[in-house]
This record gives C-alpha cells, structure tokens and sequence, in this order.
C-alpha cells in the first residue's frame, strides 16, 4: 500500500475540501459588503465587525450589545467550569490512581458514563432535579433561590457534569505515569507530604491541568445540547446563535464565528504546545 | 502520598461523590420518577405508564423515534465508509510531516462550534446559497435550488460533524499495524482487495467499533444539526424532548421520552461493546 492509486489521492483531496468548505465559506461570507450572507460578493467590508449598523441597518459584532452579552455570559460560564474541572479533576485522578476502598470500580466505571449519556438528557435531568430540589428547599425556608433555576449557575453544573469526565481522565492519564520513587526521595529528604506535593507531584501533573484547563474552556465555550435545556433569559453564544440562524442571520453572525474559529485556533495552539511535546 | 485512609480518604472521594451523587444519579432518578408520573389532577400526580402509552399511540412521536434510530445508524456507516480511507491514507501512506499535517487539519474543523459548521452548511446548501449560485452560472439549474430542509442535508450534516469522532480512533488503530504484515498477505499472493478485507480491516475493527459507538452517540443526541437543516422536516427526536420539557412544560412525558432515547443510546454502545469485547474505558480513551 505504499503507492497509493490517483482515484485514492483525488478522493483524499476531495475529502480535505469537504471538511474545510463550510468554515471557509463562513469566513468568506462574514467580509462581504451585503446585509445577507449569501452570494453574490458586494465587495471587502469590515462593517460586520465593526460598523455602527449605519449601511446594513445592524450593527457589527464589536458594537451589538446582545452578541456581546451572550460572549460575556459564555465566559461566565467556561471560566468557573474551566476552574472546577481542573480541582476536581486533579482531586478524582487521585482518587483513581491512588486510592483504594470498596466500590471503587463502580466510581471509577461511572466516571465514564457522562460521555456515552446524551447532552440532552444530561440538561434535562440536571433541570428536573434541581427545580425539585429548589421547590422543596424553598418552602422549607421559606425564599427564593434562583440559582437551583434555569440560569447560568445551572448551566455551569449541567457543563461540569460531562467535562469533568474528559478532566478527571486527562489528569489520570499522566498520573498513571508518575514515578512514585520520586515522591519517595523526597519524602527521604525529609519533605512533609504537603510539600512533596507541592514541589515534586503537582509540577508533574501541570501539563496535563493546563491541557484538561483548554480542554474544558474549549468544551464549555462550544456546548449548546446541555446548555440549551438549562438556560435562563441569559443565553451564552452558541444559543444566541442558534435563535439568529433560526431567524435567518445576518452577517454579523459570520463574523462572530471568524473570531470564535481565531480563538479556538489559538487556544488550541496553546493546548499543542502545552500538552503535546511530553 | 501513601495510600489514603479514613478521613483523608473521605475528603479524597467527596467530590466525585459529590459530581456523580447530585449531577448524575440523583437527576436520573428524578427523571425516571418522573417519567412514571400520570398527572390525575392539577399539580396531583399518580404512578403510572401513561407517559410511554402516549409514546406508542401518537404515530408522531414513535415514527420520530424509529427515523431518528434509523437515520443514525445511516449516518454512521457513511461516516465511516467516508472516513476510513482517508484514515488509511493518513496511517499507512503519508509519512513525516506530511502525516502529522493531515492528521492535524481532520482535528481542525472540530475545535470550532457545531452552530458555526451548521451556518456553513446553511450558506452553501440554501435556496440564494453559493451551490445553488454556482449551478446557475453554470447553466446546470434555470432558476434557484433549494438543497436545505430535506433528510439530504440533515445527513450531510450529521456526518461531517461525525467525521472527526471517527478518523481519530481508525488512524489510532491502524498506525499500530505492523507494515511486515500487509507485505506478507501481498508476497502470499493477496490482492488489495484481500489485503484490506483479511488484514487491515479485522486489525481496525476496535477503531471501528470505537468510532461507530461514539459517532451514533452524538448523532441520535444532536440537536442543532437537524433542526437547523432539516426544518420543519427534521424531525429529530430530540427536538421532542425540548418541546415537552420546554415549550409544553409537561416534564413527565419529556421524561419519559428521555429515558427512551438513553434506552436507545445505551442499547447500541453495550452491542458495540459486546461486539468489539473490550470495556468502556479503553474504547473512549480510543478516541483520545
């Protein structure tokens, strides 16, 4: 198989054309100098970005208060879950890596489930459960607790409980490889367990929290199945942007795509530079 | 770090137990109570299966359900089909740079979100969009043509947003075949062909399956794809569930919908399973 046939380079090429022509399309589409994004090309504009909606009649993402919103609440959104799924994270690799008590194949194999459970019915259930728990706590005490209620607090949770499995395993994963003899010369240096922790364990593990870190920002920022069922009235991006492609979008849509793709790509440079050279 | 005992054990676990307790647990059986829940009276409820009887006496919702089963295990074999090749060619052909290269642009397209893929596929495929532009200037279309809001699209779009939870998995699988090995079946006379059916392939069959459970999972589970490019004819059984959940406000038959979609989902993850013979932990981490 090392001379490869025409057909099968040609269908290789095609393929790599099919895999890029909808973002090149979406990116092309978010310069062009028409209130539609759809052909034909009106010419280079920069008006989705950062016009004043003086052409088009709507302003460019830089200056459309509701986009800006729904990045803002997105990020409201990806930084704590981001933050949690790397403690966390870290705490259960050790649970998985160091442990050991009664049922813990049973954690381990649970640890699982929420990626092979759909993002829907994580977000449904997550809603059921707590609007029950919020009913109940709010008569008992007798006020309101909106955070229980669909909102971002909620989303946050619903987020958390899939990107904490993709977290958990990273983390694992390199602790596996620890050299435990490590931890012991410094233990026979005379280094308490806090501080062999400090200085000999946890510098080992950064690469992988940075890694699991991106990972999750990446995940949150992007999530729209989980989210969808569990927000309130402030919608993070992928959500706004699915009420205006329903509505048929302006090229304003367009363009916050080319800065999330500008974004992505960066965060996941990051994330190869980081993680990968091991 | 020895090994952690009593209450440093407990504050260890806590969190998991916290995460998997009240995330994952916990709001399963919340929805599997309710999905057993008749509504007798305003806010009074009773036991009962009226909620999975409504299911299968609303032609609507079961016809739903089984096109939505059935147009997934659609998408994935095409998936697959689409991608195997190109995994072979990334595993076995391309060499040094060239290989990390092509590997690299699959992973691309997937660190951006599903919505920005979905309004490339909404720009290119609509009625004023680029293919139908690009048809008539060439003189293959006389007036615009509509290539949204048809099971087509629905698909198209499915599969491409599968493709990179299979080619990860099947150029994993393939990278670790031994080159000495296709040599041997082609020195003892075999044509491509055999190569691929005897060798190849059987050595892929844990990326396959890996590949197949997860791209099926995501698939039966989407929800922006085929309402976005399947409009009113996307019928997803998802899109249900919102409209219980969401826009009816009746929980326990959303509910019941949902246990039936995981029922399905899970059905075909434990086949997979079963099939391939290796537990869930390896196969996910396949796709890592």
């Amino acid at each position: 198989m090392t001379r490869p046939t025409l057909a099968f380079r040609l269908y290789v090429a095609a393929f790599y054309l099919f895999l890029f022509a909808p973002l090149a399309t979406v990116a092309v589409f978010a310069f062009n100098a028409s209130p539609f994004p759809a052909p034909p090309w009106r010419g280079f504009t920069l008006e989705w970005f950062v016009g004043t909606g003086a052409v088009f009649g709507r302003p460019g993402v830089l200056r459309d208060g509701a986009m800006l919103a729904s990045i803002g609440n997105s990020l409201k959104v990806a930084l704590p879950v981001a933050a949690l799924a790397v403690a966390l994270g870290t705490v259960n690799a050790f649970v998985l890596e160091r442990a050991a008590f009664p049922g813990k194949r049973l954690i381990a194999m649970m640890m699982l489930w929420p990626l092979v459970i759909p993002g829907v019915i994580l977000g449904i259930s997550i809603l059921a459960f707590f609007s029950r728990v919020a009913n109940g706590l709010e008569a008992w005490l007798d006020r309101d607790l909106d955070f229980l209620r669909p909102g971002l607090g909620l989303v946050v949770l619903g987020q958390l409980s899939f990107i904490l499995s993709l977290s958990t395993l990273i983390i694992a994963a390199r602790l596996r490889r620890f050299d435990r003899a490590l931890e012991e010369a410094a233990f026979d240096l005379g280094a308490s367990r806090l501080r062999a922790f400090r200085t000999v364990t946890l510098p080992y593990l950064r690469p992988a929290m940075v890694g699991a870190g991106l990972v999750a920002l990446l995940m949150s920022f992007e999530n729209f199945n989980t989210t969808l069922m569990l927000v309130g009235s402030e919608p993070p991006l992928p959500v706004y942007m699915y009420g205006q492609m329903r509505e048929g979008a302006t090229p304003a849509v367009n363009a916050v795509s080319v800065l999330v793709m500008v974004a992505a790509g960066g965060l996941a440079s990051l994330f190869a530079l980081i993680v990968r050279p091991r | 770090m020895r090994t952690p005992r009593g209450l440093g054990l407990a504050l260890l676990v806590a969190p998991a137990a916290l995460w998997l307790g009240l995330l994952l647990v916990l709001p399963h059986v919340e929805i599997a109570i309710l999905s057993v829940s008749e509504r007798v009276a305003p806010r009074v409820y009773a036991f009962g299966l009226g909620n999975y009887r409504e299911f299968f006496a609303e032609p609507l919702y079961w016809r739903t359900f089984a096109r939505t089963a059935a147009l997934s295990i659609l998408v994935t074999a095409l998936t697959l089909a689409l991608a195997f090749p190109v995994a072979l060619y990334v595993a076995r052909v391309a060499k040094g740079r060239a290989k990390s290269l092509l590997f690299l642009l699959c992973l691309i397209p997937f660190w951006v979100s599903e919505l920005v893929r979905t309004l490339g596929w909404m720009i290119l495929l609509r009625e004023t969009g680029v293919i139908s532009a690009v048809l008539q200037r060439l003189g293959l279309a006389s007036g615009p043509v509509e290539l949204l809001y048809n099971d087509g699209a629905v698909v198209l779009g499915l599969v491409y947003g599968g493709l990179l939870f299979m080619v990860v998995p099947l150029v994993n699988a393939l990278d670790s075949l031994d080159p000495s090995l296709v040599e041997a079946g082609h020195d003892l006379g075999g044509s491509r062909w055999t190569v691929l059916r005897r060798i190849v392939i059987p050595h892929a069959m844990p990326g396959i399956v890996a590949g197949s459970i997860v791209v099926f999972m995501l698939t039966v589970g989407n929800f922006a794809t085929p309402v976005l490019l399947g409009g009113k004819n996307g019928l997803w059984f998802t899109e249900q569930i919102y409209a219980q959940f969401i826009t009816r406000f009746n929980w326990p038959q959303g509910s019941a919908f949902g246990f039936l979609l995981l029922a399905l989902s899970s059905a075909i993850v434990w086949a997979g399973l079963k099939l391939s013979g290796q537990p869930l932990g390896r196969t996910l981490r396949q796709g890592a």
